[in-house]
């Protein structure tokens, strides 16, 4: 029997996450920390926003602004072994696993010092080196991936698991549903977390999905344990996330999570109407009440680890941080048009190892 | 030299690569404990445990991309697919996933991905299971695929597919499991991206892949009773593609005939059929001309398939006219 567990907002939750080890344990500078990884991710999208709007930045910007506890608190509890992969909003957590804003904002820019050499785009980030496997732009594509990430550690037998994030929209194409049959038919430690900010493009949760209670309840039809939280507190996000990463990796059993957040701005940048289909009210509600930023600043100013001397000091850096990257990206030269046909091919970009013949590629 | 089937010839490349390389895994729908829907792993699941060989449910884009999630992760699994027509459920993955992510990580990201299994008309099953998608695959750069005609190619292109590290398409034929061919005993390795001039001759030069090969070797034993000296180029491999080994045929014969099950519109062939003249115009004497498989899904209807297919009638007649038009 599944467990069934949806737990609301309330103050009682966050003191709870507050009190369990994972927190309780955490140095005031690690505290501080979590706030300027937050703080970072949103002026790093923020500056991205603008550069967008000057043209600088093109093709699909999508802006997790509103949603950082998710990323910032689940990715914080990972170990060295545990890998992680998601959609198209993609910069938190390329950040967050440590990738700099200069590759990041260059990426964005299509310049050559880009993350991908300018080939991917803002949906498109990857860094394997950090456990971090992209960075996708198809709406679901990354599930059955994260589920082969999680395959592969248990085959090699590495004590990791893989978390697979993905949007409230996903969660009804037909591959993660054979993704998550496969992962509880198998025990694959794989951990599903939805990023459920009520919206896919401009179609609210309530008229793309039916379900009972909560989306990750359709994990019982799989004989697979979930939760469903409140995600705007990062220590909430860090507690659910490391009870069940142990439990994943303790177990051998995946896991679906469902963290409720919202995002301020558009689908994308290019959505024009992202106050049409809901109200200018509802933005602002969660902007003042459940803001992650503000919310986990509270909570540190409360327990008297900041006060606004040193939450400014975070803000400037993190500001003169993604102005730099933006110079940096700026400044940076496009890739060469030679450059379209490498990394295509492992062998062509490896001629001395090649082992086939014949043409690889065809002109016109 | 021992006569092995085609089917047994792939078999042992997978039993030789999975002892070989412990990160080699194979999975597919009914692999393991059923021995295979058209008995290619038998015995491999008693041989090497489930933990090797592995039963899929059918969740052709699940599965797929759940491969190709673990081989970025440095595996090297072998998926099967019951048929390549059921690729289409799981193209997402297949193109965007697996071709895709080296590219758009810049480099940083492989997919030693192989994906296997039967791609062929004429086994009197209908439109859907009869599909031949070697050329949507060539399409995407990214993608090699490869087409073997007999049990000696299939084991060497399999294994040397096997130990690529890119991602890698195998599509073998039903109509050719059973049938035997010499495969040496020793080890060997077919490289990928290398023709094979399986008949030589001086009057004409048909450019094959697949069982299409067979059929056009037929074509030229009949042919060469009446005096017309036919030469058979196998691909073998479509991408990458040894276009090269086409070119000095050619060069020598003059007259050319591309004979491919594809469906005439952006076929392997038409691809072929181009770089032969852009790169030896000057040695045609005929237009290039083609037999495909007639344009419309594949019909069920038994005699009536054989005739859609390319066959050695059609073979025979689209050769004897190249070479009426060349004496005319
Ligand atoms: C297969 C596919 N269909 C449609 C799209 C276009 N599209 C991109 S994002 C999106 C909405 C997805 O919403 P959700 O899963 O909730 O994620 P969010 O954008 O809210 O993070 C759509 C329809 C796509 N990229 N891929
Ligand atoms: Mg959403």
């Amino acid at each position: 029997m599944a467990t069934k567990k949806t737990t609301r907002s309330s103050s009682g939750l966050v003191e709870k996450a507050a009190k369990a080890k994972i927190n309780s344990s955490l140095s005031n500078e690690e505290k501080i920390k979590l706030l300027e990884d937050m703080i970072r991710v949103r002026r790093f999208e923020e500056r991205s926003l603008r550069s967008y709007q000057q043209g600088k930045i093109g093709g699909f910007l999508h802006l997790y602004i509103g949603q950082e506890s998710v990323a910032t608190g689940s990715l914080s509890v990972l170990g060295e072994n545990d890998h992680f992969i998601t959609a198209y909003r993609d910069h938190a957590h390329a950040l967050l696993c440590g990738m700099g804003m200069n590759e990041c904002m260059a990426e964005m820019y299509g310049k050559a010092t880009g993350c991908s050499r300018g080939k991917g785009g803002s949906m498109h980030f990857f860094a394997p080196d950090k456990n971090y496997w992209g960075g996708h732009g198809i709406v679901a594509g990354q599930t059955p991936l994260g589920l082969g990430l999680a395959y592969a550690l248990k085959y090699q037998e590495i004590d990791g698991c893989a978390i697979c994030y993905l949007g409230d929209g996903a969660v009804n194409q037909g591959v993660f549903h054979e993704s998550l049959n496969i992962a509880a038919l198998w025990d694959i430690p794989v951990i599903f977390i939805i990023e459920n900010n009520g919206y896919s493009m401009g179609t609210s949760e309530a008229r793309s999905s039916k379900f009972e209670d909560s989306l990750a309840k359709r994990a019982e039809g799989y004989d697979m344990k979930w939760e469903s939280v409140e995600a705007h507190h990062v220590y909430v996000v860090r507690e659910v996330t490391d009870r069940w990463v142990r439990y994943a990796k303790e177990n051998s059993k995946p896991v679906l999570l469902e963290m409720k957040t919202y995002r301020y701005r558009g689908h994308s940048v290019a959505d024009a109407n992202s106050e049409k289909y809901r109200t200018k009210e509802e933005i602002q509600r969660y902007q003042e009440t459940m803001d992650p930023i503000n919310v986990f600043r509270k909570t540190l100013t409360d327990e008297g680890i900041i006060d606004d001397e040193k939450v400014k000091e975070i803000e400037k850096n993190a500001k003169e941080e993604a102005n730099a990257a933006a110079k940096f990206a700026d400044e940076s030269d496009f890739p060469t048009v030679e450059s379209i046909t490498e990394d295509v091919y492992w062998e062509a970009d490896n001629p001395d190892e090649r082992k086939s013949e014949g043409r690889l590629f065809f002109h016109s | 030299m021992p006569e092995i089937t085609y089917r047994e010839a792939i078999k042992q490349a997978l039993s030789e690569e999975l002892e070989r390389d412990e990160q080699v895994v194979v999975m597919g729908e009914e692999v393991a404990q059923y021995n295979g829907a058209y008995k290619v792993t038998e015995g491999l699941f008693d041989k090497f445990g489930g933990k090797r060989i592995i039963d899929t449910p059918i969740s052709e884009a699940g599965f797929i991309g759940m491969g190709i999630g673990a081989s970025m992760l440095g595996m090297r699994p072998v998926m099967e697919l019951m048929f390549w027509s059921f690729s289409y459920v799981a193209f997402d993955q297949i193109v965007n996933n697996a071709a895709m992510v080296r590219y758009m990580s810049g480099g940083l990201i492989n997919v030693p991905i192989v994906i296997r299994g039967p791609a062929n008309g004429g086994t009197n099953v209908g439109a859907t299971h009869s599909h031949t998608p070697e050329n949507f695959i060539a399409y995407t750069p990214g993608l090699k695929v490869v087409c073997p005609s007999n049990a000696y190619d299939a084991k060497g292109l399999l294994k040397s597919a096997i130990r690529d590290n890119d991602p890698v398409y195998v599509m073998e034929n039903t109509l050719l499991y059973g049938q035997k061919w010499e495969v040496p005993e020793e080890e060997y390795l077919i490289p990928l991206g290398k023709a094979d001039v399986k008949r030589e001759g001086s009057d004409l030069t048909i450019v094959s892949h697949g069982r299409s090969v067979i059929t056009s070797l037929e074509a030229a034993e009949n042919l060469a009773k009446d005096g017309i000296d036919v030469e058979v180029v196998d691909l073998r491999s479509i991408r990458p593609l040894d276009i090269d080994t086409v070119l000095e045929s050619v060069r020598k014969t003059n007259r050319v005939l591309l004979v491919d099950e594809n469906k005439p519109f952006c076929a392997t062939s038409s691809q072929i059929s181009h770089m032969i003249q852009l790169e030896a115009f000057d040695y045609l004497d005929a237009p290039i001309q083609r037999v495909t498989s007639i344009d419309a899904p594949a019909i069920y209807s038994d005699p009536l398939e054989k005739e859609q297919l390319p066959n050695v009638a059609r073979v025979e007649k689209a050769v004897r006219s190249i070479l009426d038009q060349v004496s005319a």
